[in-house]
């Protein structure tokens, strides 16, 4: 009882008219920059961050954490209405979600990312508020080995992702893996791939590099070849009836949600995964769970709220690491921890004991922000639809631009819009000859994760292997990838002796 | 299609020993108490990268993957000419943006592709022209803090600075 | 083409506006946001405080224009340096760095950058390093420290932000001045790293006071030793190397450059505005928080600084046989 007191304080901090203000304006915000292709959650809270000087730090947190949600809201529009994944939490969403959007339910697509970022966000403030400080400790018993237990646990949820081409797919993997190696190794401090010494390639290929040129320029090109002849528009078409209806279909997606949540979460709360691998790992459960497996990556709604509702409860969820032990889940909450220490809060297993009015203020205005972020996101639904309306020979290059200018904005240097256009006509052009590309998209996010925390966890084992079996968290972990790994293997071994013996 | 599908594959398939050459800068093999080197990932992602591609080309020789058995053009042939201009197009731009900057680069390709690949009247075309650079000055210069490049335009925008931030 | 012409007349209204309500011609200062790189990623320490000086910058309208930070954190800094390089001439570029400003270009001969072309803007602050055990290991000094590691072997693990950086510099001199053979395992941010030995995954780690203080805070970890010349006033019981008869101290720089061959006026306006920076309620008081030492340097003084930093680092890195 002694929480619901202390919630009830918190809200009424949140619900003071100027938090309450901000909660609204914040939102507002996040869900456009979110909206934006290449603008995330991260850009918006850091180019935020010096503006909050304005209002107490209790205020500030609350308008970051606002935009935070409306960013993660946002995140989904671009993916269904553009295809281009907005940020990397959003990628799983483009799966479903534009297939959804070509076949004319844009608006189905977008109502049901927003009632499962709802879902999501719900179950987790609520799992946040009861259950904080104990799952501090699991967050803190996850080292290097653990880490790379769930980064293949990540891998082996998409292994079924790509095409019927098994050498294309590999070689689609291997190449987004390789790709994520550019830079910096870590482990050795030495620079690595610096094609032709070029100083933009030591930050790396950032991922969402590939996305926007693949999902963004590739695709585009891509349309514009099949709909030379009578422009394809997707006919969106919106009205209060429609919505209604998709509103009362959300029932049908709820255990896809519920699904994407919890595990969302968990994944979330541990400290380096952050909110990407959450999302993968939602939609390939939920499309192992589904009775109608095939229909997803062809506009299955379940394949939207999956993921949706997996990102928006792990960006609740590493909130908590960051709060409680002081350790960013993602980029975006390591912004926010940079603020708290501007503010002069100290996080760590003190703020909750210290600072008991701002822990629970900022909870309590998670769930007002997400309320308002739903909101906000349902009342903008028919202005998306409106934009998708327009002639595609006017949509089209103010896409593109979108791209450039969005490609542009995360590093500040025009060499990743060079990349972008590189990727999307190489993308492009292999799209053609059925290569698949969303397994190199998801590879790059992991590969990087996976290699360190594999050769940190192997430096420490003296590079004996078994420390990924031995360990009591690892092992099993690793156990369950290893099983997910063989089964799509074991099908097809299955199905190849039915037919022999037919 | 079929010789598209041959080019590709072994194209991609110089570009993995390229890979294969670069990752081999830093030590690719096993250290003893350490594990992997610094260049072992990418370096044997890199000759998986290559394994695939051979074994596109097996497929191609042996006509099992549909692209290698089409008979019909790579690119659609009444299409080919626009994703040519648009892909020129785009690369002016960028090439644009660094000598005349972001702000009038993207506007002359709106131009180009809205009123002369898109067809469509000169007021609507000069509206999306202005009003594109306009909003991304106010959203990007002025909320978000992101300076786009503005290229030798740059002193275009001093007063504009002065009077807004 | 047809926009420029529309714009045109417009700007130079706008211009000649400006020009008459800006009054009597006064000292130089920046004309466009100035870009403020950040040497290291988002999150990381230097970002934290990168981001705190262009909050203190705008809260006092230090700067007629904001400063704008950009992250640059690849190769440990390599792109940064490059960069500013490139940027020679530049008014409007300013970066924040750490040591890897003396570091990277020595171990990457390869960039050709010269730190001492770099207009000298200020050192705001030196961050101190102490020698870190989680609580659980029992060890409350340097003595128990030195007899548990020496027992471990290499399998002793101390975590660590980078190869060749401060970090394992320190944990070199700890290898050499007590005989142990400590094996160093790298971290990205040295927050991880600090979580790692609340986590109880490493055994030891020299993160500096900002890092660790939650975990401190809270009674998971112990900080047994200073690499400082006199105790720390926020870690009275943790002696300095010194006392403990190991002449040892080391320092992370925390300044702000200018790009090379900044104009003099430009200059001067920079130094300016991070002195009123420095000297703003805001910075005493995280500088007391964190435990920061050192005053303001400058000018010729913080050249100099540089200069005798970069020979220690040679030195040092040389032992270690990084280069």
């Amino acid at each position: 009882m002694e929480i619901l007191e202390l919630l009830g304080q918190g809200f009424g901090i949140a619900l003071q008219p100027l938090n309450l203000g901000l909660v609204i304006l914040g939102c507002a915000l996040g869900l456009f920059i979110g909206a934006m292709p290449g603008l995330g959650s991260v850009n918006g809270v850091a180019i935020l961050l010096p503006m909050t000087f304005l209002v107490p730090p209790t205020g500030a947190i609350i308008f970051l954490a606002a935009i935070y949600y409306g960013a993660m809201y946002g995140g989904a529009i671009s993916s269904i209405m553009l295809g281009i994944p907005g940020a990397s939490t959003a990628v799983a969403t483009t799966f479903d979600g534009r297939p959804l959007a070509l076949a004319g339910k844009a608006d189905q697509a977008l109502i049901t990312a927003a009632g499962a970022s709802f879902i999501g966000g719900t179950i987790s403030i609520v799992l946040f508020t009861l259950f904080a400080p104990p799952l501090a400790e699991v967050a803190l018993a996850f080292g290097a080995a653990e880490e790379f237990a769930l980064m293949m646990l990540a891998f082996a949820t998409f292994v079924g992702l790509g095409g019927d081409d098994i050498p294309k797919t590999l070689f689609s993997i291997f190449i987004g893996l390789a790709l994520s190696a550019v830079g910096l190794d870590i482990i050795s401090g030495e620079p690595r791939l610096i094609f032709g010494g070029l100083p933009g390639f030591f930050h790396g290929i950032h991922f969402l590099v590939l996305a926007i040129g693949i999902y963004g320029i590739g695709e585009m090109l891509w349309t514009i070849e099949s709909s030379h002849d009578g422009v394809k528009v997707s006919q969106a078409s919106f009205g209060l009836g429609r919505i209604l209806t998709h509103l009362k279909g959300l029932k049908g997606s709820i255990k896809a949600s519920v699904m994407g949540s919890f595990l969302g979460y968990f994944v979330g709360i541990l400290p380096a995964a952050g909110a990407t691998p959450g999302s993968i790992m939602a939609y390939g459960a939920a499309k192992t769970m589904s009775r109608n497996p095939d229909s997803f990556g062809k506009g299955n709604v379940e394949g939207v709220a999956a993921p949706e509702s997996a990102n928006n409860a792990a960006s609740t969820g590493s909130m908590l690491p960051m709060l409680t032990l002081g350790i960013p889940g993602s980029p975006t909450t390591a912004i926010l921890l940079g603020g708290m220490v501007i503010w002069g809060l100290e996080p760590g297993p003190m703020l909750f004991i210290e600072h008991q009015s701002f822990v629970w203020g900022l909870i309590a205005s998670l769930y007002v922000a997400n309320v308002f972020a739903m909101l906000i996101n349902l009342a903008f639904i028919p202005a998306f639809i409106a934009v998708l309306r327009m002639p595609f020979t006017i949509l089209a290059p103010i896409i593109f631009v979108l791209c450039v200018v969005g490609g542009f904005a995360p590093t500040q240097d025009m060499h990743d819009v060079w990349l972008i256009l590189i990727f999307g006509v190489v993308g492009y052009l292999m799209r053609k000859l059925d290569y698949p590309l969303a397994p190199a998209v998801l590879a790059i996010v992991l590969g990087p994760l996976a290699e360190t925390s594999m050769r940190q966890a192997l430096l420490m084992s003296d590079g004996s292997l078994m420390v990924f079996i031995e360990r009591p968290i690892s092992g099993p972990i690793m156990g369950v990838a290893i099983v997910l790994f063989l089964l799509p293997i074991v099908k097809l071994l299955h199905q190849r002796r039915a037919r022999a013996s037919a | 299609m079929r010789r598209a599908e041959f080019l590709m594959a072994l194209m991609l398939g110089v570009f993995s020993v390229y890979l294969m050459v670069k990752s081999a800068e830093l030590p690719i093999g096993w250290i003893p108490d350490e594990g992997p080197g610094g260049g072992a990932f990418p370096f044997w992602l890199a000759a998986g990268m290559l394994g695939c591609c051979i074994w596109t080309l097996v497929r191609w020789f042996t006509r099992q993957s549909p692209p290698a058995r089409s008979t019909e053009p790579y690119l659609n042939p009444a299409a080919r000419g626009l994703v040519v201009a648009v892909g020129v197009s785009l690369t002016l731009m960028l090439g644009a943006v660094h000598i005349i900057g972001m702000y009038f680069a993207v506007p002359l390709f709106l131009i180009y592709y809205i009123r002369f690949l898109g067809r469509h009247r000169w007021p609507l075309t000069l509206s999306v022209a202005v009003l594109a650079p306009v909003v991304s000055f106010f959203f990007f210069e002025i909320a978000l803090r992101i300076t786009l490049p503005k290229g030798y335009s740059e002193p275009l925008f001093y007063p504009l600075y002065d009077l807004f931030l | 083409m047809i926009k420029r012409k529309m714009f045109m007349p417009l700007l130079v209204l706008v211009s000649s506006a400006a020009v008459f309500m800006a009054g009597p011609v006064q000292a130089w200062a920046p004309k466009k946001p100035v870009d403020f790189v950040i040497m290291a990623g988002k999150g990381g320490g230097a970002d934290k405080m990168a981001r705190l000086m262009q909050t203190v910058i705008e809260k006092h309208g230090f700067s007629s224009k904001p400063f704008v930070p950009i992250n640059k954190p690849g190769g440990s800094g390599a792109e940064a340096l490059m960069h500013m390089k490139s940027k020679q001439g530049d008014n409007h570029t300013v970066m924040v760095t750490l040591n890897s400003f003396y570091t990277t270009p020595l171990r990457q001969p390869g960039l050709d950058v010269d730190i001492s072309t770099f207009t000298p803007v200020g050192r705001m602050a030196e961050d101190t390093f102490l020698l870190w055990v989680n609580v659980d290991s029992g060890i409350t000094n340097v003595d128990e420290f030195v007899a548990a590691a020496k027992a471990a072997g290499n399998q002793w693990i101390m975590a660590g932000t980078g190869k060749g950086q401060e970090d394992q510099l320190l944990t070199t001199f700890l290898n050499q001045a007590y005989g142990l053979s400590i094996k160093y395992v790298p971290f990205k941010g040295g927050g991880r790293v600090a979580k790692e030995l609340a986590g109880n995954h490493c055994n030891s780690t020299v993160n500096n006071p900002s890092e660790q203080l939650g975990f401190y805070e809270a009674g998971k970890t112990r900080a047994i030793a200073s690499f400082t010349p006199t105790r720390l006033p926020l870690f009275p019981d943790a002696p300095t190397f010194r006392e403990l008869g190991k002449d040892y101290v080391y320092f992370m720089q925390r300044s702000v450059v200018g790009a090379p061959g900044m104009s003099d006026e430009a200059a001067a306006y920079y130094r300016d505005v991070f002195a009123r920076v420095y000297a703003s309620d805001e910075w005493q008081a995280y500088m007391k928080k964190k435990s920061l030492q050192g005053g303001f340097l400058t000018g010729p003084k913080l050249k100099s600084y540089w200069a005798r930093e970069k020979a220690i680092h040679k030195v040092i890195l040389k032992d270690i046989g990084e280069i």
